[in-house]
């Protein structure tokens, strides 16, 4: 094929984007406000959300999986589309990606043929990880929880939050600092088995936003886990380079979630009448949708240029890294003018811009969670 | 096709040659012609009209020169990158100047609008002298001292008188009509209405010769930057020209049907991502210099931490590259859509409105945040501030470009959203 620039998926891009777009818009949407309010997420969401294939898909067939190849591009097309429908639901979705794309990235052969066919199934299978911890000045690069090296063994401990669905999942890709003051080159990533001694998981967390997805504190009390569960074994893994993976998929989801609110507000603005005409036929309400329409747009072709530069085994993280900041900046500003759009009736909850906004801010703190 | 950002060898192999012209040969010139307004590089510009044939802009209005072909059969479509092409050749042009680029000889916007509603015999005769050996430039002429972006108020008149139309009227803000009109043997583009009556319908381009008795250049303009670049108001007065320069159809056949109007309007669909690329490339060149003295301070920019924990200086720098980096992807995606025979012209008031603002921003912070550096006119930070604004402002002011956008994405008609 000629080399050239072009902004066209490709087929299976486009099949992806319309099956995951459809099943968003049929069984997320109409599902989203009761799932915040209940705080739970109906079943037959996730299951026929399974049913999309969407891990299974990435996982060659000799881990029994029936995908060709990881394309980190295709999966940012789908999460777009996830986000759109619905935050929680999206991420508890797809919370098994990150303990599954971590081991097909980086886990050793061993680790493929053990963790792999788990997620290549018919029914949806739970998987956790722990990456974000309960400080204010929290940074993937300044990990505090530790796993020091104890004979054959792991000792891990330290705090963890945001930890996804762990007391719904059989293991929990737990990142620890191995060479604490290393920055990211001195983390590593522990496959560890859900209720391991020392593992203490608390009462499910109550967020602001995202507040139908389980997420849970977990506290490590010198828990202890064989050396082989370290995720590549003996070479480790490259902490950064998942951790770049995981926020191409937050800020996709960003994306997506905002492309909703933004879609909302368009039709409010064109519906509401204000002094005889609809309040987007004035500058001031018309000029906010025209600046979140050109913020989506940006904010999904950075994410598809990072996503691309990891298909193509490029450097990527820097790329990733803005693009993260970037989605969860624009995410806030465009639900906030969702709010702001609709005035009182945007700050009640019979809407739902007001779901949209409290969501939006989470993905500064969001890490890990979901993958791509 | 996929989704791909990688630019052909063949895009790549002039990308750098034009960055090598335009560091060596362009950027050392860059203060010289700021600090000696109305002047112009003549060797510069020779080199240039021998080299590029039709100049950096030669790149406007290519549009249409491959649409005819399209017309006759139906066959498979080749994937082009023309417009991509120039949004890329312009960046870094801009990169080296923003001012001396804007002065380079060609068609311009004039010959744009030539090309895009010109006949074959008006085509041949207004735009084969620029592949000539002398730098000439084509201008347009739309804004009058009181109709600017609001061009449908245009009060400048065109009457048939028998095989002549006459012209009278004031134009200003003519980019390039010293140059074309006075430094050589170019013309303008003038638009003035045949019938107040009919509004925009009556709105039409007229190609108007350089010497043509009844213009005059009135002023040039002393401006906040580009300064290399002339910037002229002309009178018409009793100004007569061929008929047959009019380009389109003389005709004002409904009020409700602005067909010619729309169709030299959509020249714009094709211009606004290439100065949206010349923003880019002015923002481009200010993010270079900071990352450069930053690194000759040792100071590294940390990149995957966590904003909470970055410097404002790190926030800062981050913001200006996302905001660079999405201004250049939505112009490549207008361009690239164009290239491919699709509807842009949403996509293209997107790109310029997110280019103007964020390389109006990017080197209003990039001034501020190199201190003293910034501020003096030892470098060049403070003149690409000046310098950029322009992007925000020419071709549809950022606030014109909202007003597109939010007119596409809401579905309203400019009655409904004035």
């Amino acid at each position: 094929m000629k080399l050239m620039v072009s902004f066209e998926m490709d087929e299976e891009q486009k099949m992806v984007q319309e099956t995951v777009s459809s099943f968003a818009a049929d069984l997320m949407q109409p599902a989203m406000r009761e799932a915040d309010e209940t705080e739970k997420i109906p079943e037959e969401v996730i299951a026929k959300g399974w049913e999309l294939g969407l891990l299974g898909g990435c996982i060659p067939e000799e881990y029994e999986g029936f995908g060709e190849q990881l394309s980190a591009l295709t999966n940012v097309i789908a999460m777009e589309e996830l986000g759109w429908g619905d935050l929680s639901m999206a991420m508890h979705l797809m919370a098994p990606s990150v303990l599954a794309i971590s081991v097909l990235d980086q886990g050793s052969e061993e680790q493929k043929k053990q963790i792999l066919p788990a997620f290549c199934g018919e029914e949806y299978k739970a998987a956790s990880c722990a990456l974000v911890e309960p400080y204010y000045n929290f940074c993937p690069s300044a990990m505090r929880m530790t796993a020091e090296r104890d004979g054959e063994e792991y000792v891990i401990n330290g705090k963890k939050c945001l930890v996804t669905l762990a007391k719904e999942s059989e293991n929990m890709l737990v990142f620890a600092a191995t060479s604490p003051g290393m920055g990211f080159a001195g983390v590593d990533a522990f496959i560890v088995p859900v209720g391991t001694k020392g593992m203490e998981i608390g009462e499910k967390e109550k967020n602001m936003g995202i507040k139908a997805l389980a997420t849970y504190p977990v506290e490590f009390k010198d828990c202890r886990v064989p050396a082989a569960c370290r995720l590549g074994e003996d070479d480790g893994c490259d902490f950064l380079r998942l951790l770049s993976r995981s926020r191409l998929a937050l800020a996709a989801l960003a994306v997506g979630m905002s492309r909703r609110a933004l879609e909302h507000s368009r039709d409010y603005a064109t519906q509401r009448i204000a002094f005889g005409e609809p309040i987007g036929s004035r500058q001031a309400i018309a000029f906010m949708i025209a600046e979140m329409a050109i913020e989506v747009d940006a904010t999904r072709l950075l994410v598809w240029e990072a996503a691309w530069r990891c298909d193509k085994n490029m450097d990527f993280e820097k790329e990733a890294a803005i693009a993260k900041n970037y989605a969860a900046d624009m995410a806030m500003m465009v639900c906030d003018r969702g709010v702001q759009i609709m005035g009182g009736h945007g700050y009640v909850r019979d809407n739902p811009v007001e779901l949209w906004f409290r969501n939006a801010r989470g993905f500064a703190t969001f890490e890990g969670m979901v993958m791509v | 096709m996929t989704i791909d950002f990688e630019l052909s060898p063949r895009l790549k192999a002039t990308k750098n040659m034009i960055h090598m012209f335009a560091e060596s040969a362009v950027r050392p010139l860059a203060r010289q012609y700021d600090e000696n307004e109305h002047e112009k590089p003549w060797e510069l510009l020779a080199m240039v009209q021998k080299f590029m044939g039709g100049g950096m802009a030669g790149a406007f209005g290519t549009q249409s020169k491959e649409k005819k072909e399209e017309g006759a059969e139906p066959k498979e479509k080749k994937p082009r990158e023309t417009n991509l092409s120039g949004a890329v050749t312009i960046e870094e042009i801009f990169w080296g100047d923003a001012g001396i680029a804007l002065s380079f000889p060609g068609p311009g916007l004039g010959g744009a609008a030539v090309q895009a509603s010109g006949t074959p015999e008006q085509k041949e005769k207004f735009l084969a002298r620029f592949s000539g050996d002398k730098p000439v430039w084509g201008a347009m002429a739309i804004t009058e001292p009181e109709a600017g972006s609001d061009t449908a108020n245009i009060k400048t008149t065109a009457v048939l008188d028998g095989d002549e139309w006459v012209l009278n009227g004031e134009k200003i803000f003519v980019t390039s009509g010293k140059s074309a009109l006075e430094d050589s043997e170019g013309f303008v583009v003038v638009w003035a209405t045949v019938d107040r009556k009919a509004g925009r319908a009556g709105i039409k381009p007229f190609v108007v010769e350089h010497g043509t008795p009844g213009m005059q250049i009135t002023k040039i303009e002393d401006k906040l930057g580009i300064r290399c670049s002339d910037t002229v108001s002309i009178s018409f007065m009793d100004c007569r020209i061929p008929k047959d320069n009019i380009l389109g159809s003389p005709e004002v056949v409904d009020k409700t049907k602005t067909e010619g109007f729309k169709k030299a309007m959509a020249t714009f669909d094709a211009t606004r991502p290439l100065v949206a690329a010349m923003a880019i490339g002015v923002g481009r060149a200010a993010l270079d210099f900071i990352k450069q003295t930053l690194s000759q301070e040792g100071i590294e920019i940390r990149y995957g931490i966590n904003p909470n924990r970055m410097t404002s200086l790190e926030r800062d720098i981050m913001q200006m590259e996302a905001d660079l980096k999405a201004a250049r992807l939505l112009t490549w995606r207008a361009v690239w859509m164009l290239d491919n025979g699709l509807r842009n012209d949403l996509q293209a008031s997107m790109a310029k409105a997110k280019a103007g603002s964020a390389v109006t921003r990017i080197t209003q912070k990039a001034v501020e945040l190199m201190g003293p550096l910034g501020y003096s006119r030892e470098y060049l930070l403070e003149k690409w501030m000046r310098d950029s604004k322009i992007n925000d402002i020419f071709e549809g002011t950022g606030q014109i470009q909202l007003l597109v956008t939010a007119r596409r994405i809401l579905g309203f008609t400019r009655e409904q959203l004035k």
